[in-house]
């Protein structure tokens, strides 16, 4: 009978590979873990609650607790007038499939719109900071609602009737601050020669992204809706100024310019040198 | 289970008694308590937190560490029903005779704290609250269950069919977290030996049977952090060898 002896081990290789064992593991692990981890950050059409950071930093320091949930609905004025029972919650603790990180605050204005607190108790009961009062605090230390910035809405001028020449004011009517975050502006109507067009147009800087236009909008899918400030709005640039006002001129007046000089292989000749580079002149 | 009601009738009702959930609550709309582990990893994550969060946690950390030891475990986390359940019908089906044995280091939690705290550092946010069933499951009795209700049954199905005590008693972080919190708390069970049968009935029910290695050899108090002062112990102890103790460090 032969026998086959097992190899004998090591007390040092045991150790050396029990530790790379348990390293390996921990960085599948952590591989996985962080892998999910990003995958749900990702929700980059997330309309947060008012004063909420930027999304980065939101997701850092929102500590998931659900305080500002239960403020919106417990609200004073979120009574059913009708019923007497609390309507439901603006704001939503994200669940697992709401393609939102887990556990985190967001609203969806289709379902409930932001009704502008004057309070703003969803705000002022965040334990974390991560709503921050600071920005919806004006500069006599009075709670602004004008100041919260959700999102804003955008119009989408295939979908808007108004821009068909059909008058249609509903987003214009249920904006709570009517005539300053969307104003109508009128247009000649070239195809009849007689009518206008009543086209909204959003001021981004008074605009809060409440909601309201988006629920109020008439077709089948609104042609109005609120999307996050940094995914909806553009960026010209500091260097553009609008001549004719006289607040953006003061801007630049005040600027101290920069002198800006830039050094390539050119530059360094000079400009009678590089353009007569190569010319015969006999 | 009174916790659990109480923050459900403060979004339910709006009662101030206790707000919010576990990971962060007012109590009476003044004090502020916060989940250590939580604030923890958001610290690694890179947030500048409030102090009324960081106050929050502190108090936690005080009232569990000097009195409560890892209760937190057993009386207040709402995973503790799910694993108790799967444990009862595991005792009923005789799981532990016919199933094949899997072995698991009661210490993976503590490797979890390490991994949440790199992940979280990594990943720029909590990490184990994004995967946490304990937050999912008290959001859920709150605000409404959604589909993370799938991984409390998974979680129960694990303890039923894989291991026993499988979540609680290994794997959970937060379970770790509150084990070192409490190590060196007062209140704690204390065995007498005089009185003990050997009947081993504690030992059965103990979900860190670990704890009681001192059953019917010597007379002390159950020291090891893992102790979640359940209490479960004492209920089943037919010969008065086990009850609560405050523990005396000056004359042990």
């Amino acid at each position: 009978m032969i026998t086959k002896e097992k190899p004998l081990i090591s007390e040092r290789r045991k150790f050396f590979t029990n530790m790379a064992h348990n390293t390996g593991l921990g960085v599948m692990g952590g591989l996985l873990w962080a892998g999910f981890a990003d995958k749900a950050k990702s929700s980059p059409l997330t309309l947060r609650p008012p004063g909420a950071l930027d999304e980065e930093d939101f997701l850092r320091v929102c500590i998931k607790c659900g305080l500002c949930a239960e403020a919106c609905v417990n609200r004073p004025s979120n009574i059913n007038k009708e019923t007497g029972k609390p309507r439901p919650s603006t704001l939503q603790m994200a669940k697992a499939k709401d393609e939102v990180t887990i556990g985190t605050p967001f609203f969806k204005p289709l379902d409930t719109p932001c009704y502008m607190c004057e309070d703003i108790p969803c705000t002022v009961v965040c334990p974390t900071g991560a709503l921050d009062l600071a920005s919806v605090t004006n500069l006599i230390g009075e709670l602004d609602f004008k100041m919260m910035k959700m999102g804003i809405a955008v119009v989408e001028p295939n979908a808007c009737i108004a821009f068909w020449g059909i008058q249609c004011d509903a987003c214009y009517r249920a904006c709570p601050l009517m005539n300053e975050a969307i104003t109508l502006q009128y247009d000649r109507n070239e195809r009849t020669g007689k009518h206008a067009f009543l086209k909204p147009v959003i001021n981004m800087n008074v605009c809060t992204g409440c909601g309201l236009c988006e629920q109020a909008c008439v077709t089948e899918k609104p042609a109005i809706f609120i999307r996050p400030r940094e995914i909806a709005l553009g960026k010209p640039g500091d260097h553009y100024v609008k001549g004719w006002d006289s607040k953006d001129q003061e801007r630049v007046a005040n600027q101290s310019g920069k002198d800006v000089t830039t050094k390539t292989e050119r530059s360094e000749q000079g400009a009678s040198d590089y353009l007569n580079e190569g010319v015969d002149f006999d | 289970m009174t916790l659990l009601f109480l923050y459900f009738s403060a979004n339910a009702y709006g009662w101030k008694i206790l707000s919010g959930t576990l990971s962060s609550s007012s109590v009476f709309g003044v004090m502020p308590l916060s989940d250590p582990f939580a604030v923890l990893q958001m610290i690694f994550a890179g947030a500048v937190l409030s102090f009324d969060v960081i106050l929050g946690a502190m108090i936690i950390v005080f009232f569990y560490g000097v009195i409560g030891g890892r209760a937190f475990c057993s009386w207040v986390c709402p995973v503790n029903m799910v694993t108790d359940g799967a444990n009862w019908l595991r005792r009923k089906l005789y799981m532990d005779q016919i199933e094949k044995k899997v072995w698991i280091s009661r210490d993976i939690r503590y490797y979890m704290i390490v991994l949440a705290l790199i992940v979280s550092s990594i990943s720029g946010m909590a990490a184990f609250e994004i995967i946490s069933p304990i937050t999912i499951l008290n959001r859920g009795v709150i605000f409404g269950f959604g589909a993370g209700a799938g991984l409390l049954i998974a979680i129960f199905l694990f303890d039923l069919f894989v291991l026993r005590n499988g979540w609680c008693g290994h794997i959970c972080p937060l379970g770790g977290v509150h084990a070192m919190i409490g190590k060196y708390s007062l209140l704690r069970v204390k065995h007498n030996s005089e009185n003990c049968t050997l009947c081993m009935k504690c030992k059965d029910i103990c979900p860190e049977r670990q704890v009681l290695n001192m059953i019917g050899k010597r007379s002390e108090v159950v020291s090891m952090a893992a102790c979640t002062n359940c209490g479960r112990c004492v209920d089943v102890c037919d010969d008065d060898a086990l009850g609560f103790h405050i523990r005396n460090y000056l004359n042990l």
